[in-house]
């Protein structure tokens, strides 16, 4: 039992309260402990990569209490790769965000620090109960990032975000709650062999609170049609806390993931594959829908927002499969959307900026002071975004199609993903040349583009960059971490193997 | 006993779903309140209904015979639940207060309703508020 299992809670926690504490002395101060913080936490998260790639189950069992009793953290390599992904995009969305758009105040650190730990605790937890905490920790975090700053507009997508997912979490309380009611357990190993051996007649309760729990995660992942309050939420959000968000709704994706292959899988007797039939009718809808919102947002940023909901749609999809080559495809194509998103989000940003009132509408507009270096930028995350070779887009849309191959009914997701790369193509180019070619005279008086700005935005990209060329290293781990997934016995069992730590420890 | 209970949390949940969908945030932030008294209720039921049994059960006891004892954990999971159903219900009114100040109205969009005069948005927000 490492102790390094639980610094992903620690270090965030404890970073925050003491960034909390430091509120309203030095800034600098308060800006170098929050980036050393998340570089820390990139480093940790590298090392439990690195532990949990020998394939074993790493368990750590809070107070030393036997599971299913107590708090429990679980990493296996799905959690450990969704620990990475989400320090790197927050450590460059924290280095944007010192460059001078984490005002008015210096209260953005903290919030930060606890919405990742939030996050992390989502990604490590092994039981249901805990797992609606860590979501309520993230959310409350989110919803003061989300109104960080002031500006009407941020009050109006904030009141509708916050109601949405109050709502939210009274469902997931109740399915919750209705299946320890059935089971008498909340730990998720134990609660999948409860559901495994569950008396026929009680399966319609069981399947009511698995459909309950999709509601809920489909909310967190914006999935059709539960997606409507993502678009105006994430536009009008700062840029670091709009890049921040291309996480919130993998952990959607990530819980949906993890519920319905342990929990609710292949082996839960009368419950078993219970999201399936509505996670792929549902997946391409979400997918179609977003290449709509993207082709028609008349704003850059409620555009990147579009294409945010079009990665989820892809992302099930490939889920719903539910293959090892789909999962694998599916986990490698999660890593590019999130950080690529991250960086359209900070590079959209530094585009508005220069033009003036106009902000990031997309009408003709005065020339960009940096127009070829923005430019370059925009290009390149856009081949990325669209899924043009010869970057990690199209590798990951590459992979989900050849796994689709055999399926009975991948012609729809064949049609849908192609011609939804020609919808983001066109949609982009409408952005692109408007912003970069459709120009007047420049703006007097713009200042250019910070250069610690400049470098998180590079960094993303350089990070999709990596995913790019190391594309062979990756898709090993997502294969071997999809058939660590399609096989929960050896997660229930390393659970009843556990034994607690001697008292002398 | 079990459809008291039953009737109760639907009653709660029903208007507070109602509430939920109207159109001016004091209403929704009550129906909110509403839906999660019923939850909790539920989270409570969901140790299954007792009355005599013990809550604490010692060595001494003999436990097959009183096997009945009042199940903790859905205690203490709904004490967590209305601990962060209040700070969320605290953290809904001020966001609603300032979404009032902020955009002139009480509507949930923001916008004001047919044929009702927009008022103007009360005061800047001062810094320490954002």
């Amino acid at each position: 039992m490492s102790h390094l299992l639980i610094a992903p809670l620690l270090l965030p926690l404890f970073s925050a309260i003491l960034l909390i504490f430091l509120s309203g002395r030095s800034l600098l101060l308060i800006r170098s402990l929050s980036l050393i913080s998340a570089a820390l936490l990139v480093a940790v998260s590298v090392a439990l990569l690195h532990i949990a790639n020998d394939g074993q189950i790493h368990l750590y069992a809070l107070g030393n209490w036997m599971p299913p009793f107590g708090i429990l953290l679980v990493l296996d390599r799905l959690s450990a790769l969704m620990l990475l992904v989400s320090s790197i995009l927050a450590l460059f969305s924290l280095i944007y965000a010192v460059r001078g758009s984490d005002g008015p105040g210096d209260k953005l650190h903290a919030m930060v620090q606890f919405l990742l730990l939030g996050v992390n605790g989502a990604f490590l937890t092994g039981d249901l109960f805990n797992l609606f905490v860590f979501f309520e920790v993230l959310l409350i975090a989110s919803y003061a990032l989300l109104l960080h700053g002031r500006g009407a507009e941020r009050a109006r997508a904030g009141l509708h975000y916050v109601v949405i997912n109050l709502a939210g979490s009274a469902l997931f309380l109740i399915a919750v709650s209705a299946l320890y009611g059935l089971t008498g357990n909340l730990n998720m190993a134990a609660l999948a062999a409860a559901i495994a051996q569950l008396d026929p007649a009680d399966a319609p309760i069981a399947a009511t609170a698995g459909v309950l729990l999709l509601v809920v995660f489909g909310l967190k992942a914006a999935l059709a049609p539960l997606y409507f309050w993502l678009p105006r939420a994430y536009a009008s959000a700062s840029a670091p806390v709009a890049a921040l968000f291309a996480i919130m709704t993998k952990v959607g994706v990530y819980t949906i993931v993890r519920t319905y292959t342990l929990i609710f899988g292949e082996s839960a007797g009368a419950v078993a594959n219970l999201a399936l039939p509505w996670l792929w009718p549902l997946a391409l809808i979400t997918l179609a829908l977003g290449l709509l919102g993207a082709l028609a947002a008349r704003e850059l940023r409620v555009q990147i927002a579009y294409l945010v909901v079009v990665s989820v749609g892809t992302l099930l999809a490939g889920v719903a499969l539910n293959t090892q080559a789909a999962l694998a495809a599916s986990f490698y194509y999660l890593i590019h959307s999130t950080w690529i998103c991250g960086a359209l989000f900070l590079l959209a940003d530094l585009i508005r900026r220069q033009r003036g009132d106009l902000s990031d509408r997309i009408t003709k507009g005065p020339r960009l002071a940096q127009s070829a270096l923005l430019g370059a930028l925009f290009f390149i995350a856009a081949v990325s975004v669209i899924g043009l070779p010869p970057l990690s887009g199209f590798i990951g849309k590459l992979l989900i199609l050849s796994a689709a191959v055999d399926q009975p009914n991948a012609v729809w997701l064949w049609v849908l993903l192609l011609a939804g790369s020609l919808a983001t193509l066109m949609a982009l180019s409408r952005s692109g040349s408007t912003f970069f070619w459709r120009t007047s005279e420049p703006l007097a008086g713009v200042s250019p583009a910070d250069k610690g700005e400049l470098i998180a935005v590079v960094g993303l990209l350089a990070g999709v960059f990596t995913v790019t060329f190391g594309a062979s290293a990756v898709l090993e781990y997502t294969l071997a971490l999809a058939q660590q997934l399609l096989a929960p016995e050896a997660y229930i069992q390393s659970m009843q193997a556990f034994t607690a730590v001697e008292g002398s420890q | 006993m079990e459809a008291l209970i039953a009737l109760v949390i639907g009653v709660l949940v029903s208007c507070g779903v109602y509430l939920l969908l109207r159109a001016r945030t004091f209403p929704v932030i009550l129906g909110l309140t509403l839906l999660s008294y019923g939850v909790n209720l539920f989270i409570f039921v969901m140790g299954r209904l007792r009355t005599g049994a013990p809550a604490v059960v010692s060595k001494s006891d003999n436990l097959s015979s009183t096997l009945s004892y009042a199940d903790p954990l859905p205690q203490a999971l709904v004490l967590t639940a209305i601990v962060i159903g209040f700070a969320m219900t605290a953290f809904l009114l001020v966001l609603a207060l300032r979404a009032r100040a902020e955009l002139g109205n009480d509507h949930v969009d923001g916008t004001a309703g047919l044929g009702e005069k927009p008022v103007k948005p009360v005061r800047p927000l001062e810094e320490d508020e954002v």
